[in-house]
């Protein structure tokens, strides 16, 4: 950014003191309005440093995230004991993994100006549909983890079928006669339910296309809010159905499904330990990054969480990136559950209860703009990270865990007032 | 009107009707090369359903609407946009957290040649600035610091200037302005003003809807003149007083025959 008094000077630009059309002699409160043409400029403000920062932080959203991550850090490192080793660093990086990638999925929605409660419902449920498919059900690895990122695709397409103007009867007819079909032919729920799925996706895939009836239209456009909350309880209670409320064991999942844990595997780089579910998480944030800043749909993604009736008016389909957002953000919460495996070992119903709230914070702690528009996905990263070396830092120090919940509840607290008041950045 | 130059825009008997109301009764609209055409009315006057019926965005049930001598219906905004036709909307329709360069382009976006272009769908960002800056510049808006500034750090006068230098980049047959200066001070609305005029100048015909008489009379070449959803007559700003127009607009006056036709 330049300084104020140069682009002062420039302002002054072409601005003659033309009259009123000829014919007629201008009546005094005609040309009233050309007089003060001398001036007729737009106005700059000079700015107070404090102007400047408010501005810094404006055009860097994750200039602020990375300020407090290397802060911990610093006060960490000065204060805990075994905090700065290669060893505790690369720990934080793995306990952040499963909820950084999950808080990926959540900034594309938050970024829309949406918020989507059941990520964590979308993952668990994916990931039960990959062990039980690949430890039960007797699936080749592969199959069982491309059946479980369709359901996490297909979960994703529901809840932007809720959200916009989408037409999901087709969908959810064929995959629910499907269902019951399948079951009443004696086919067990761990093969019916994932084939069900597929074929709701086919039929919803031929419906957009036109080539089959496309239903009923029902313009849904409910509010993000209350159609993901009541989407997290209906994953949550189909994965409790699907997994007959049954934990898929670790030694189980080694045995018939390695593949599964793949991401739980470790390197060891100059005594820090690396999963490649870490790397995984590093993979998406960066490809999240190249879509949201050098693509058309990144830059439909920010004008409609920014202003969705301009973008409507700019001329891009707002309805259909909306129901592209919800879709990739559901398959991301599929390859989150399938790093969960990995990082956990065992698969259960019952895990990451808290997983969407964490993922939220690490989003809005990561300076993304709860009001939408606003922000950057690699915060989210950085968000995940504040997060785990506050709770690191913490118990190394000796805190009670309690003063965890108590640090993460403050930064928060903080994130949401600093983006208030970026907000309000002015000319 | 000189009855030899092809109107840019030529309707007649336009009709649009809202369930029982009839928002447009008949009526004509003509839009000629080169020219600013304020529309001015009442409100329920029924110039704003005219105007998104020649931009797109309302369909009618009767009339035609010929651009540039070819009978014309656009069934969105889109279509009307594809065919050369840029509104300025009274909300701008700009996303204030992008820059000025992405809302230039904003669902227009350009992407490079070649392999990253099209596989990897990667925008032309410098191209992009480029032109942006470059339109800027030939209106005399390159007063903001950086083409990378977001929209939302600018003043109203500034957004006002990007909307309008966006509209007329990317116009080819003429740029509709809707209430281009109604939500700015007297010295920003004069800088619209003139930059009104400037793309007057450069070619594209204008229709300029406003409430504002001083301005539509300082800047328009004709002035379309709405009343109870018909055209009531066409002026020039130099053979009427601004009273004779409102007198006109509210009924209190007979429209001049002369100009009626």
């Amino acid at each position: 950014m330049t300084d104020a008094p140069a682009a002062a000077g420039a302002a002054s630009g072409p601005a003659s003191g033309p009259g009123p059309a000829s014919g007629r002699t201008p009546q005094d409160y005609e040309t009233a309005a050309s007089r003060e043409s001398a001036v007729a400029a737009f106005d700059v403000k000079a700015k107070s440093p404090l102007d400047h920062f408010q501005h810094f932080l404006h055009a860097n959203p994750t200039a602020a995230p990375i300020m407090v991550l290397a802060l911990s850090v610093a006060v960490f490192a000065a204060t805990a004991n075994n905090f700065l080793t290669a060893f505790n660093l690369s720990l934080i990086i793995q306990q952040v993994t499963v909820i950084g990638l999950l808080g990926a999925a959540q900034t594309l929605i938050i970024l829309t100006a949406g918020i989507d409660l059941s990520v964590a419902a979308i993952m668990v449920l994916s990931y039960m549909i990959m062990a039980r498919l690949g430890v039960e059900g007797g699936a080749p690895d592969v199959v069982a983890v491309l059946i479980g990122l369709g359901a996490g695709l297909a979960c994703g397409l529901f809840n932007g079928a809720l959200v916009t103007r989408m037409r999901v009867v087709p969908v959810i007819v064929t995959a629910a006669a499907t269902v019951a079909l399948l079951t009443l032919a004696g086919l067990s729920v761990i093969w019916a339910a994932p084939v069900g799925i597929l074929l709701g996706l086919a039929a919803g895939g031929a419906a957009m296309s036109g080539k089959l009836p496309a239903g009923p239209s029902m313009q849904f456009r409910l509010p993000p809010f209350i159609a993901t909350l009541g989407a997290w309880s209906i994953f949550a209670a189909l994965s409790l159905w699907y997994s007959g409320g049954q934990t898929v064991r670790s030694q189980s999942i080694d045995a018939e499904a390695s593949l599964l844990k793949v991401f739980g595997l470790r390197v060891e780089i100059l005594g820090a330990q690396f999963t490649y579910g870490s790397f995984l998480m590093v993979l998406v944030f960066a490809g999240l990054w190249y879509v949201l800043n050098w693509t058309g749909w990144g830059r439909a993604v920010y004008a409609i969480g920014d202003d969705k009736e301009a973008a409507e008016l700019s001329g891009i389909r707002t309805d259909r990136v909306l129901l592209s957002v919800y879709a990739v953000s559901g398959t991301l919460c599929a390859l989150a559950g399938w790093a969960a495996i990995g990082r956990v070992g065992s698969a259960s119903p019952q895990s990451f209860a808290e997983g969407n709230l964490d993922a939220i914070t690490a989003v809005v702690i990561g300076g993304t703009s709860l009001f939408g528009g606003r922000g950057a996905v690699f915060g989210t990263l950085f968000g995940a990270l504040i997060v785990g070396v506050f709770r690191s830092g913490l118990s190394l120090s000796g805190f009670d865990p309690l003063w965890q919940s108590f640090a993460v509840g403050l930064l928060i607290i903080v994130a949401v007032a600093l983006d208030q008041w970026i907000r309000r950045v002015s000319a | 009107m000189t009855d030899d130059v092809t109107p840019v825009v030529r309707g007649r008997g336009l009709v649009k009707r809202y369930g029982r109301v009839t928002a447009i009764d008949h009526a004509d609209f003509d839009l000629m090369p080169g020219e600013i055409l304020a529309v001015i009315g009442d409100n329920g006057a029924g110039k704003s359903s005219l105007i998104k019926a020649i931009a797109g965005a309302v369909q009618l049930d009767e009339g035609v609407i010929e651009i540039d001598g070819v009978p014309t219906r656009f069934r969105s905004p889109i279509e009307a946009r594809n065919a050369g036709i840029e509104t300025v909307y009274q909300n701008l329709a700009l996303s204030p957290a992008l820059s000025i360069a992405d809302n230039m382009f904003l669902g227009r976006e350009v992407y490079k040649s070649g392999f990253m272009g099209k596989y990897l769908r990667m925008l032309d960002k410098k191209h992009m600035r480029d032109f942006a800056r470059a339109k800027l510049t030939e209106l005399g808006l390159m007063t903001v610091q950086s083409i990378n500034q977001a929209v939302e750090t600018l003043s109203g006068g500034q957004r006002q200037g990007v909307a309008v230098a966006r509209a007329a980049a990317f116009a080819k047959r003429f740029v509709i302005m809707d209430e281009p200066t109604a939500a700015l001070g007297v010295k920003e609305s004069r800088r619209v003003l003139e930059l009104i005029k400037d793309v007057r100048d450069r070619g594209l015909p204008i229709v300029l809807i406003s409430h504002n008489m001083p301005h539509v009379f300082e800047v328009a070449d004709r002035i379309h003149i709405h009343r109870l959803g018909k055209r009531a007559c066409v002026i020039r700003p130099g053979d009427f007083t601004m009273s004779d127009a409102v007198a006109i607009m509210t009924g209190a006056m007979q429209p001049p025959e002369a100009a009626a036709a």
